[in-house]
């Protein structure tokens, strides 16, 4: 069963039902001890990340979030969470992927929001992109994007910029797109993560 | 490449779809959830709600329906009309919508624009902006057209963007309804002009129309409805003639 971070950051309404689309069963997590329900846990986030990381400290389960070893899987904001730190309101975040979250520079990436569907290109076979065609396309919104990077990057995009579109390390994922948003390859990703 | 999207608009009043709806296999056509079932699976990018709902109380109606789209379409909406405060929009991104877009209400008090952007990331805050061609320029209007406005289009939309509007909604009142094409050389301007996403509306008569306002005027996406609805132009015919147009298009 897949726990949900519940620590105010944005609407999860979406994520919640492309759970339920695909009978893949969740619930809420609101104290360390909720963690102990689930086995698999996804970071949800949108909207500005500095806020974000500021609520997720507020909740008191950082420690417990930097501790697990069961597969995490933040999305969007949530996946920068756990990056060491983003230019967005210059805020320091989880330190679990030790890459950084960019501000999308418009001479560069002429239009800003990245909004739309963009091809993702696999980087890394990981389990978590089984069954999702080379170049699919995903849906992203952001402004601000990580950084590519060979060691973490398993599957990279192409904004004006190459960044990360997925990152990996050990049980820690993250997904820039929003797989609940992106049709049928998103609905896969989703389950491939139920069932890592 | 970021694709360029293609997006079916559906007029809804009371929860339920207007204007004639021509599709096989559909059981309800008034059914807002069904019909943009169809689209996604049709392959369009995105979809757009226009409420039309006239008082506040039905508004719930309108709720439960962004609700049940939500519940059931994998592809993003954005839902517009009537949005007038921040807890109308906190109502509808709770109800699972992930933009909102707004119109005379941020023409009447433009701070709108600044506090939706605020609260909830300039991402969920798309403008619609009604424009016409006067003698004296182009002119912002409100009303379906009925109403004229002293707001110069390109000067507002640069206002609305320095305000935090993330996406233009730009629906050419000349071109709307006559099925002779967007109006290529109003969007090219706009386009170059802001750095956020830019959406055509108005005119779209054909499938050669989207391929003209992508390759003119580099627009990011292109919106329709009848053209959709009454099934003149298949979707997945649409795109896969763009993509053999060498246009940016997800299949």
């Amino acid at each position: 069963m897949i726990g949900i971070v519940n620590y105010g950051a944005g609407n999860i309404f979406s994520l919640t039902a492309a759970l339920e689309r695909l009978d893949l069963k969740y619930g809420m997590i609101n104290s360390e001890t909720d963690f102990d329900f689930y086995d698999r846990i996804i970071i949800p986030g949108v909207g500005h990340a500095g806020t974000a990381m500021k609520k997720l400290v507020d909740t008191g389960l950082v420690p417990k979030i930097k501790s697990l070893t069961k597969p995490v899987l933040g999305i969007c904001v949530g996946m920068q969470l756990i990056t060491d730190f983003s230019e967005e309101g210059n805020s320091k975040m989880l330190e679990i992927i030790p890459v950084k979250t960019l501000r999308f520079n418009e001479e560069v990436s002429k239009k800003v929001p990245h909004m739309g569907w963009n091809q993702v290109e696999v980087q890394k076979n990981i389990p978590l992109f089984n069954d999702i065609d080379t170049s699919a396309y995903f849906y992203f919104v952001h402004s601000y994007f990580i950084e590519f990077n060979s060691k973490f990057t398993v599957a990279f995009c192409n904004y004006g910029i190459k960044f990360s579109a997925g990152i990996q390390r050990d049980n820690f994922y993250g997904v820039q797109f929003h797989p609940e948003k992106s049709g049928e390859a998103g609905e896969i990703l989703l389950k491939n993560f139920a069932h890592l | 490449m970021l694709a360029k999207r293609i997006i079916p608009c559906l007029d809804v009043k009371d929860g339920r779809t207007v204007k004639g709806i021509n599709f096989v296999d559909l059981r309800d056509a008034g059914d807002p959830v069904e019909l943009a079932w169809q689209y996604s699976r049709q392959g369009a990018d995105e979809l757009v709600f226009l409420d039309i709902t006239a008082t506040h109380e039905k508004r719930k109606t309108t709720i439960e329906m962004v609700k049940s789209v939500a519940r059931q379409i994998n592809i993003p909406f954005t839902i517009g009309g009537g949005i007038s405060e921040l807890k109308d929009a906190e109502a509808l991104l709770n109800a699972g919508a992930d933009k909102i877009s707004i119109n005379s209400a941020a023409v009447r008090r433009p701070e709108l624009i600044n506090e939706l952007a605020n609260a909830f990331g300039v991402q969920f805050v798309v403008l619609a902006v009604d424009t016409k061609h006067l003698s004296s320029g182009d002119f912002v209007h409100l009303n379906g057209g009925r109403i004229t406005t002293e707001l110069q289009t390109q000067q507002w939309i640069k206002e609305a963007v320095e305000r935090g509007a993330g996406e233009i909604l730009l629906t050419s009142m000349d071109k709307d309804g006559t099925k002779a094409g967007f109006d290529t050389i109003l969007l090219k301007e706009i386009n170059d002009m802001i750095s956020v996403p830019v959406i055509a509306s108005g005119g779209a008569g054909s499938a050669q129309d989207f391929i003209d306002v992508f390759q003119k005027s580099d627009v990011d996406a292109a919106l329709a409805a009848s053209v959709f609805h009454y099934g003149e132009i298949l979707i997945p015919e649409l795109k896969q003639l763009l993509k053999n147009n060498q246009i940016e298009i997800r299949l």
